[in-house]
């Protein structure tokens, strides 16, 4: 029994592979000297002929190329603040209008709420290409595109933390808004009272992973930024420093994840609780 | 009511209102003016590059959703009973969650590049090199991609769905002599029926997001096995096809309300 569970241990831990030496390679990759990166990866880049090779470690570990990235790329720094504010008050702006809209639905019943309901379900499935057109007529309209805004005010009203809030909030239990309600609070009140704070880590799952879905976009600026690319957030600038400037792709990789990592690792209970609540039934 | 009405009006304003303009757009001219019936809709239904889209996307599903199904349910029924290292399991399959579309583009490069680390290995066994990214390969790395990305938050599902089903019934059925397949194959499956539609949907969801990696590594016109619904969309948009792309939209939302109202049937019939 001992060994069987051994064994199945040691099966598990070789599965994670697939998962650790990739993130080995980006983190190993970004301590290589412009030189070595050439010398291993060039073919990939088609900047030499042979074939890529790979060293578990750097031979000559440096940390010059994230010196180069963050002293002398102002461009980099752009587009990760780009990054950041396209990202920070989207997920302030949903915390604000999807949370009471959650609590909306979890509290009160009230006329036509199936239908509203199925169709945020219908907004939270959609992908972006389908409603692409939409967005665009009416952010040209309001003369949005090509600015900051176009990506931002259109994510604040996704249906999808509308969706995970509301399953944390069925879980308040009755007897506690009832309490406060022979207390005589008003609604209100007892949304931020009582509602908010049981649904907390619901808020903290709804940030992360907004986070992690906005830290990565690319459709949007794609559609939304066609002219503007001094606009354009890390993800789509990445593959550009790739090609141009292949010594130092492997630190700007590891920035970027360095945000969306620590995230993960200090959220990973609430990112759990968020999933899990996604599969619940409605 | 005043909780939901922030919400709404974004909606209304950003989502529902434009929807309208574009179902009616979808019978007009290119000019948006005049109405011409159903000849957009034929017009799209016609057209190659949407059979060829429609096919590979389809195609795309079919395929890679019971794969995942799968696959994490497998890593599931392993990790259920686990007690060592068990959060640090699960931290590893959850992990490339974290890991920014652009940085995995980076490592897939690497690694299925015609001169990549993966063709490195066949040289050096004295295989044949592989073209991964330009030949109809790339279906397969994209159905990786999909895998490696979406396997944690199905297995975080999973063991929810495995954690809920009540031990007094595997106890009851130990009393009665069953095997371990036979608790499995009649207590753990039927048990995990509304997991499994619940992932099913969320995993269908997530498939239309690895157009990321797909568009990252192969821009707008990738080898044609792996050209997507995505990036007609995201072509005809940037050559602001209108014509094309309102009925298309409108198609295909046809089609999710279709598919969410089955859904939603499946899951009253559960109870």
């Amino acid at each position: 029994m001992k060994i069987r569970r051994g064994l199945k241990t040691c099966l598990l831990l070789l599965m994670t592979l697939p998962v650790w030496v990739p993130v080995w390679m980006l983190v190993s990759g970004s301590f290589m000297g412009t030189a070595e990166v050439y010398k291993n990866v060039g073919p990939v880049l088609d900047k030499a002929s042979g074939m890529a090779v790979w060293q578990v470690f750097p031979e000559f570990p440096i940390l010059r190329p994230f010196v180069e990235l963050l002293l002398d790329s102002p461009d980099f720094f752009k587009m990760f603040w780009n990054s950041c504010i396209q990202v920070f008050p989207v997920l302030l702006g949903q915390v604000c209008i999807a949370v009471p809209a959650a609590w909306a639905f979890a509290r009160f019943r009230f006329k036509g709420k199936k239908v509203l309901y199925v169709l945020y379900i219908l907004l939270m499935v959609l992908p972006f290409q389908v409603t692409m057109v939409s967005s665009y007529l009416v952010l040209d309209r309001l003369n949005l595109t090509e600015t900051h805004l176009a990506l931002i005010i259109p994510n604040i009203f996704s249906a999808f933390p509308v969706f995970i809030m509301e399953k944390f909030f069925r879980a308040v239990p009755v007897s506690l808004i009832e309490a406060a309600k022979l207390d005589g609070s008003g609604e209100f009140y007892i949304f931020i009272k009582v509602g908010v704070p049981i649904g907390a880590p619901g808020i903290l799952s709804i940030v992360i992973l907004g986070f992690l879905e906005y830290w990565n976009a690319i459709e949007q600026p794609l559609t939304f930024l066609v002219r503007r690319k001094d606009l354009w957030p890390l993800p789509l600038y990445l593959p550009e420093i790739t090609a141009g400037k292949a010594g130092v792709a492997f630190a700007a990789a590891v920035i970027m994840m360095t945000p969306a990592v620590l995230l993960f690792l200090y959220g990973q209970k609430y990112l759990e609780q968020g999933i899990a609540a996604s599969g619940l039934k409605e | 009511m005043l909780f939901l009405f922030p919400s709404l009006a974004g909606i209304t304003v950003f989502v529902l209102l434009p929807f309208m303009d574009v179902i009616r757009r979808s019978f007009c001219d290119a000019m948006g003016r005049k109405f011409v019936g159903m000849a957009n809709y034929k017009l799209v239904l016609n057209n190659k590059a949407f059979q060829l889209a429609a096919g590979n996307t389809a195609k795309f599903i079919i395929i890679c959703i019971p794969v995942l199904l799968l696959v994490s349910l497998g890593i599931s029924l392993l990790l259920k009973n686990q007690r060592s290292r068990k959060e640090f399991l699960k931290t590893s399959f959850l992990f490339p969650m974290a890991i920014p579309v652009a940085s995995v583009v980076l490592l897939w490069r690497l690694l299925f590049h015609w001169n990549g680390l993966i063709n490195g290995l066949l040289v050096r066994t004295g295989i044949e090199k592989i073209d991964f990214i330009n030949s109809n390969k790339a279906f397969i790395v994209l159905i990786i991609t999909y895998l490696w990305k979406n396997a944690g938050y199905n297995i975080i599902l999973w063991l929810t769905g495995l954690n809920g089903i009540p031990a007094s019934l595997y106890e009851a059925a130990a009393a009665d002599g069953a095997g371990k397949w036979a608790k499995f194959r009649y207590i753990t499956l039927p048990q995990l029926a509304p997991t499994t539609l619940a992932i099913t949907i969320l995993s269908f969801v997530n498939s239309f997001k690895v157009f990321r990696e797909a568009y990252l590594i192969s821009g707008d016109y990738p080898h044609e096995s792996i050209y997507m619904m995505q990036h007609l969309f995201n072509n005809w948009f940037l050559s602001l096809d209108m014509q094309k792309i309102t009925p298309a939209a409108v198609l295909c939302i046809i089609l999710f309300i279709m598919l969410i109202l089955l859904f939603m049937k499946l899951r009253k019939n559960e109870d």
